[in-house]
C-alpha cells in the first residue's frame, strides 16, 4: 500500500540525488583524467634539462613573488579562443604535454569560439571561470579585469621582462587601476586582403604596390574596387556587419580611409563619430562594388573570400594567410587556386595606416584559490618566458611580443626565419597601431558598432547614425 | 445519387489541392535532402556559383574534418571514461542521455502529479493548478540567470543535469496528465479503496494503465522538447565533452563560419539517429501525439 | 464526493486525507517545479530591482523600478516585444490553418499515402532545431543559397536577396521556418481529430443540401474545438521558444529587425553582462505570457 508508493517516491529521490553526485564527480574527473595520463611516468627524471631548468625557474619566481608562497596546485583548467594552433587541440597537447613534464600539473583544455564563447564565460556570472584563459586584452583586461575577475600578475614581469616585450602591446595588457591582467604571448597586426589573381585581371593592380602592401591612396582603392566590379559584374567587398565577430576589420577600413580614429588616445571615449569617419563611411555605402552586408560576419567573410565569392576581405591577418582553416587549400591561395595578396587598409594619401592589433596572451581568473593561481603562474612563465616560448608562439602561427626570454638568454627572434610568407607580413607589423580595444566600455561600444553599419547598410542617413550610435556608446562609458 | 453528383465538385479541388500538397511536401523534404546531399558533397560543389543539386562525387572528407576536430571519452562514468572518440559521437550519446533521463522523470513525476490533481480534491490544488497552467508558456530565457546561480549552486553546472533538471520542472507534463487523468472513472478508484487498496497500490495498478497512452505522448514530447532545447544546453554547458549534440553544430558553426560542408555532415549526424527512431516507431509517435490531445 | 455531504465529520477526514496523499503524490513534481521554476521566477522578480552585473568585487545596488522605467524608454526592447507579438500573431494562426488545411487533404487518403504525408511534415521537427537552422542558413545565403539562385533562376527576381541581412526580410525569413518546424504535430493531431468527427451527422447534413463549407464550420470544426485549443496552446509555446533561429541566424539583426524579448533578454545577460535589467525584462515577459495563458484558458472553460 503506501509501501509501494514511498518507493516510487525514493526511487524518484534516489535518481536525483545520484544524479547529482554523479555529474559533479563526473565533471570534476573529467577534469584530471585526462592528462593526468600525460602526467605519469616519471616525468621529471625524463625531461630534458632545460624544461627542468625552467620549472625550477618558473617555481622559484612563483615563490618569490607570491609573498606567502602557495604551494602549486596540481591541476588548472585553461580556456582557449581559437588564436591560430591554440584553437587545435593535437598542437595544444602537445605543448600541454611538456608543462605537465616540466612541473607536474596537469591542465584542462577547453576550446571556445568566438561565437558562442562569450556565452560560456557566462560562466562566470556562476562562479564557474577557470584558472587561465587566452584571449586579447579587451576581454582580458577590458571586460573581465575592470570586472574584477582577474588577478593582477604584474609579480610575473620584471624589469627586465618588460623592457623585452613589445612596448605597445605591453601597455594594452595593464588596467585602468594599473594592474596587470595578461601576459603577452604573441601579437599581429590585422590587415585585409585581395585576390591578387583576379585584381591582375581586372587591371586594378597599378592601384597598389604589391612590394609595401599598401595603397597607392583611398582613391586609388575606390578605382580599385571599381575595376574589379566592373570586371567581375558582382560585390567585391562586403561591409559584414551581422554581429560583432571580425568587427576589428570594418573598424579598421572606416577609420583609416580618411584617417579617423575609433577611440581618443586616453581611451575614454568614442570618436568614431568624428567627420573623417562620416567621410569614410559615406563613402563605402556609395561605392557600389561594396556591400553592407548584415547577413554575414567576418568569419563568413573570410569563408566567401576563399570560396572565391568576394574578391576582397577586411578580416585578415596572417593566420588566415599561413592557413586558411576553412579550405584547407594550402598558403595564400584560395579555393580554385587564385592567389591571395594581404594588404594594409587605405589611406587618404597613401601614408602610413595604423593598423589594428591583435595581442593575445594569459590571464589568470580570481577563482580564490591560491594554489591554483600559483599553479596557473607557473603555466604563464612556462609558455611566454621560458625555452618553451618558441613553440608556445610558433603554435599560434603570429609573432612573438619579445625577441628575447629568460632575461635575455634565449633568442626567439628567428623563429620564423625561415617562413617566407611571416617574413614578408612583418613589413605590416611597423604600421601597428594604437590597441583602443581596451576603451572602457568595449562590450557595449563593439554592439552599437556593428548595430550603427546595419542602419547605414539599411539606407540610414550616415551622420545621423554615426551621431546616435557614437553617443550611445559614450553614454555607456558614463554610466 | 445525389451524393455522386456532389462528389464531382470536390474532385476538382481535391486534384488541384493534392498537386500544391506536393509541392509543400517536396518543400518540407528539402531541407533534409539538402542536409544528406551537402554532407557528402565535396567542397568544389559546395561553393560552386550554380547550385549543384545532385554531388558530383560522393566523399566523406566532411565528415573526417568533423571527426578529426575534438576528441572525447565515449562516455564518463564517474572516474571511468570510455574509449576515446571523435567529441561529435560523444555529443550525440550526451543528447540521447539528457532527453531519454528528462523523459522518464518526467513521466514519473508527471504521470503522479496530473493524477492527484485530476482526482484529488485537497486544498490548495486550483492555486497549484493555475501556477502551472501560467508557468507552462514561459520561455527559459526569463529565469535563464536565476537558474545558472541556482545549478552553480548545486554543483551541476556544466554537467548534463543541469539541462536534465529545469526541463523535468517544466509544468506542461503535469498538465497533459492531469486531462488524461480526468478520464479515469472515479467508481473505479472508490472500488479499489472499498476493496481495501492504498493509495499507491490504486496508482500503479489501476490509474497507471488507464493512463498508459498519455505517458507515452508525454515521453514523445519530453524527448523531442528535450533534445531540440537548444537554449538550456547552450547556457549550462561549457565543456566539450559535455555538449550535446545541438551545442556541438552550433560550436562547428562559430569555429568554420560557413564551411557548409562541415556543418551538413554535422546536422546529419544530429538528424538521422532521431529520425530513423521516428521512422520506425512511427505509428507510436502519431498514437501517442494524438492520445495527447484527444483528451487534453 | 457525494457521501461528503451526509457524513461532515468524514468528509473531514476524508479532505485531510486527500490533502495529504495529494501532496505526497505532487511531491516529486512539486520539488522540481518549485526548484526550477517558482524559485528562479522569484529570485527574477528580486533580482530585476537591482542594477546588477557581471563585475566580481561590486555590490548590487538596489535601485528600485529604474530597470523598468529604462525598459519602457528602451526602443530595443519596444521593437522586440513588437516582434515577439508578430511571430507569435502570424505564426499561430497559419500554423493552425495550414495543418487543418494539410490534415482536411489527407485525412481521407489510403494508408501508407496518409502516413506518408504526415511523416513528411513532421520530419522537420525531429530534424532536431539546430540541424533545421544551419541548414535553413545555407539555404537563405546572400552569394551561395540555392534560393536565390532557383528565384533567379526561374525568373521571380531580378537579383540576389539578401535575406537574412535585409531588414524587411529577415524576420518572414525567420517565420517561415519557425513554420516548417510548428505544422508536423497539428497535422497529426488535426488528421485524428477528422477522422473522429461522427460520421452520421455528416451524411444527416449532406441529406439535407448542405454544402461542403457547411458540413465543415457547423459540424466539423466544433467538433475539433478541444483539438483547436491545445494545437493553440502547443504552438504558442513553440513560437516563444524560437530562440536557435534567431541566435544562429541573425543575432537579432539587422537593425534589431528579428530581436525578440527572448534574445534580447539574453543578450542582455550575456554580452552586455546587464543582470538585473535582464531581468526586469524577463518579468515584463513572463506576465505578458501569463496573460495570454489565462486568456487561452479562459476559452477552453468556456466551452
Amino acid at each position: 500500500m503506501k509501501k509501494i508508493l514511498s518507493l516510487v517516491l525514493a526511487l524518484a529521490m534516489a535518481l536525483s540525488l545520484v544524479a547529482c553526485g554523479g555529474s559533479s564527480s563526473d565533471s570534476s574527473s573529467s577534469g584530471s583524467t585526462g592528462d593526468s595520463s600525460s602526467s605519469e611516468g616519471s616525468s621529471a627524471s625524463e625531461s630534458s634539462s632545460s624544461a627542468e631548468g625552467s620549472a625550477a625557474e618558473s617555481e622559484g619566481e612563483a615563490e618569490e613573488t607570491g609573498g606567502d608562497a602557495t604551494e602549486a596546485a596540481d591541476s588548472i583548467t585553461l580556456w582557449t579562443y581559437p588564436i591560430g594552433g591554440w584553437g587545435t587541440e593535437d598542437t595544444v597537447n602537445a605543448l600541454i604535454e611538456g608543462f605537465t613534464a616540466a612541473t607536474g600539473i596537469s591542465v584542462t583544455v577547453e576550446y571556445l569560439d568566438y561565437t558562442n564563447g562569450d556565452d560560456q564565460v557566462g560562466a562566470l556570472a556562476a562562479g564557474e571561470g577557470p584558472d587561465l584563459i587566452m584571449e586579447g586584452p579587451e576581454r582580458l583586461v577590458a571586460d573581465w579585469g575592470a570586472s574584477g575577475y582577474m588577478v593582477d600578475i604584474s609579480d610575473l614581469l620584471d624589469d627586465t621582462d618588460i623592457s623585452e616585450i613589445n612596448e605597445a602591446a605591453l601597455a594594452a595588457c595593464y588596467g585602468d587601476d594599473g594592474a596587470v591582467y595578461e601576459y603577452p604571448l604573441v601579437m599581429t597586426a590585422h590587415c585585409m586582403a585581395i585576390n591578387k589573381t583576379v585584381f591582375e585581371a581586372a587591371g586594378a593592380m597599378q592601384y597598389l604596390d604589391e612590394e609595401t602592401h599598401l595603397w597607392n591612396s583611398s582613391e586609388d582603392f575606390f578605382a580599385a574596387v571599381q575595376a574589379v566590379y566592373e570586371y567581375t559584374g558582382s560585390t567585391v567587398g562586403a561591409i559584414y556587419c551581422g554581429g560583432q565577430g571580425g568587427d576589428q576589420g570594418t573598424r579598421a577600413i572606416v577609420n583609416n580611409l580618411y584617417g579617423g580614429t575609433f577611440a581618443s588616445a586616453d581611451h575614454t571615449s568614442y570618436t568614431w563619430n568624428s567627420e573623417e569617419n562620416i567621410k569614410a563611411l559615406q563613402a563605402l555605402v556609395d561605392c557600389e562594388g561594396i556591400e553592407f552586408d548584415a547577413s554575414i560576419v567576418g568569419g563568413d567573410e573570410i569563408a566567401q573570400f576563399y570560396q572565391g565569392t568576394l574578391n576582397m576581405a577586411f578580416c585578415w591577418n596572417i593566420a588566415q594567410q599561413l592557413d586558411p582553416n576553412t579550405a584547407g587549400t594550402g598558403s595564400g591561395l584560395t579555393l580554385s587556386g587564385d592567389e591571395i595578396l594581404f594588404m594594409a587598409f587605405p589611406t587618404e594619401d597613401g601614408s602610413d595606416p595604423e593598423l589594428c592589433g591583435g595581442i593575445w596572451g594569459f590571464g589568470v581568473f580570481d577563482n580564490g584559490d591560491d594554489a591554483k593561481i600559483a599553479a596557473a603562474k607557473q603555466f604563464i612563465q612556462y609558455m611566454c618566458d621560458s625555452e618553451a616560448t618558441a613553440d608556445a608562439v610558433t603554435a599560434a602561427n603570429y609573432f612573438a611580443v619579445r625577441d628575447t626570454v629568460v632575461d635575455g638568454t634565449v633568442d626567439i627572434s628567428d623563429i620564423w626565419a625561415d617562413n617566407e610568407i611571416m617574413n614578408e607580413y612583418n613589413v605590416l607589423m611597423q604600421y601597428l597601431g594604437d590597441y583602443y580595444q581596451v576603451t572602457t566600455n568595449w562590450t557595449a561600444a563593439r554592439y552599437q558598432w556593428w548595430n550603427m553599419l546595419q542602419v547605414i547598410g539599411a539606407g540610414g542617413d550616415v551622420t545621423e547614425a554615426v551621431e546616435t550610435y557614437a553617443s550611445n556608446a559614450d553614454a555607456g562609458i558614463s554610466e | 445519387m445525389k451524393s455522386n453528383v456532389k462528389s464531382k465538385h470536390p474532385s476538382a479541388y481535391k486534384v488541384i489541392s493534392l498537386i500544391v500538397l506536393i509541392i509543400f511536401a517536396i518543400l518540407f523534404l528539402f531541407p533534409l535532402y539538402w542536409i544528406i546531399t551537402g554532407a557528402f558533397k565535396p567542397t568544389t560543389d559546395i561553393y560552386s556559383a550554380d547550385t549543384v543539386w545532385w554531388p558530383t562525387q560522393w566523399v566523406t572528407t566532411n565528415f573526417e574534418k568533423l571527426f578529426s576536430s575534438r576528441t572525447a571519452p565515449l562516455f564518463t562514468i564517474g572516474s571511468i571514461e570510455g574509449p576515446t572518440v571523435p567529441a561529435a559521437i560523444r555529443w550525440l550519446v550526451n543528447s540521447v542521455f539528457m532527453s531519454v533521463m528528462a523523459m522518464l522523470l518526467t513521466c514519473i513525476t508527471a504521470s503522479m502529479a496530473g493524477y492527484a490533481l485530476a482526482k484529488k480534491r485537497f486544498i490548495g490544488r486550483g492555486v497549484v493548478f493555475t501556477l502551472i497552467v501560467c508557468a507552462m508558456a514561459l520561455p527559459k530565457q526569463v529565469i535563464l540567470i536565476p537558474l545558472i546561480r541556482e545549478i552553480s549552486a548545486m554543483g551541476l553546472y556544466n554537467s548534463l543535469w543541469a539541462v536534465i533538471l529545469p526541463t523535468v520542472g517544466w509544468p506542461f507534463g503535469v498538465f497533459l496528465m492531469k486531462q488524461f487523468s480526468e478520464g479515469v472513472p472515479g467508481e473505479m478508484l472508490e472500488a479499489a479503496r472499498i476493496d481495501g487498496a492504498g493509495e499507491a497500490q490504486t496508482f500503479v495498478q489501476i490509474v497507471m494503465p488507464l493512463i498508459k497512452p498519455g505517458i507515452g505522448a508525454l515521453a514523445i514530447f519530453t524527448f523531442i522538447n528535450s533534445w531540440n532545447d537548444y537554449f538550456t544546453q547552450l547556457i549550462m554547458l561549457t565543456s566539450s565533452a559535455n555538449y550535446t549534440i545541438s551545442v556541438g553544430i552550433a560550436t562547428l558553426q562559430g569555429e568554420s563560419s560557413t564551411d557548409f560542408g562541415i556543418l551538413m555532415a554535422g546536422a546529419a549526424l544530429a538528424a538521422v539517429p532521431i529520425i530513423t527512431v521516428f521512422l520506425i516507431f512511427q505509428k507510436y509517435f502519431t498514437q501517442g501525439i494524438t492520445m495527447g490531445a484527444v483528451k487534453g | 464526493m457525494a457521501n461528503s455531504k451526509s457524513h461532515p465529520a468524514t468528509s473531514r477526514a476524508l479532505v485531510r486525507r486527500e490533502t495529504i496523499s495529494g501532496y505526497l503524490f505532487m511531491l516529486p513534481s512539486l520539488i522540481f517545479f518549485v526548484g526550477f521554476v517558482i524559485i528562479p521566477m522569484i529570485l527574477c522578480i528580486y533580482t530585476s530591482f537591482f542594477d546588477a552585473n557581471l563585475t566580481a568585487n561590486g555590490e548590487d545596488t538596489f535601485i528600485g523600478f529604474a530597470n523598468y522605467v529604462e525598459l519602457f524608454h528602451d526602443d530595443i526592447f519596444r521593437k522586440a516585444l513588437l516582434n515577439t507579438v508578430i511571430i507569435v500573431v502570424v505564426s499561430v494562426p497559419v500554423t493552425c490553418v495550414f495543418s487543418l488545411w494539410v490534415s482536411s487533404v489527407i485525412y481521407k487518403l489510403r494508408g501508407p499515402l496518409l502516413s506518408f504525408f504526415r511523416c513528411v511534415f513532421y520530419l522537420p521537427v525531429v530534424t532536431g532545431s539546430v540541424a533545421v537552422t544551419v541548414v535553413w542558413k545555407w539555404i537563405y545565403n546572400y552569394r551561395t543559397g540555392v534560393l536565390n539562385d532557383v528565384l533567379t533562376g526561374i525568373g521571380i527576381l531580378d537579383g540576389n536577396v539578401n535575406w537574412l541581412g535585409d531588414a524587411s526580410t529577415a524576420l518572414a525569413c525567420i517565420i517561415v521556418i519557425l513554420l516548417t518546424t510548428s505544422v508536423g504535430q497539428p497535422i497529426v493531431l488535426y488528421v485524428s481529430a477528422l477522422g473522429n468527427v461522427d460520421s452520421t451527422l455528416i451524411e444527416a447534413a449532406e441529406v439535407d443540401g448542405a454544402t461542403d463549407f457547411q458540413v465543415f464550420w457547423r459540424i466539423k470544426w466544433p467538433q475539433m474545438m478541444p483539438t483547436t485549443l491545445y494545437i493553440l496552446v502547443i504552438t504558442t509555446i513553440n513560437s516563444f521558444q524560437c530562440f536557435a533561429l534567431i541566435q544562429l541566424l541573425t543575432s537579432g539583426g539587422p537593425t534589431n529587425s528579428t530581436n525578440t524579448v527572448m534574445y534580447y533578454i539574453y543578450y542582455s545577460a550575456f554580452k552586455l553582462y546587464r543582470l538585473g535589467y535582464g531581468n526586469a525584462m524577463g518579468v515584463i515577459l513572463a506576465i505578458f505570457i501569463a496573460l495570454l495563458s489565462a486568456l487561452q484558458f479562459k476559452l477552453a472553460e468556456e466551452r
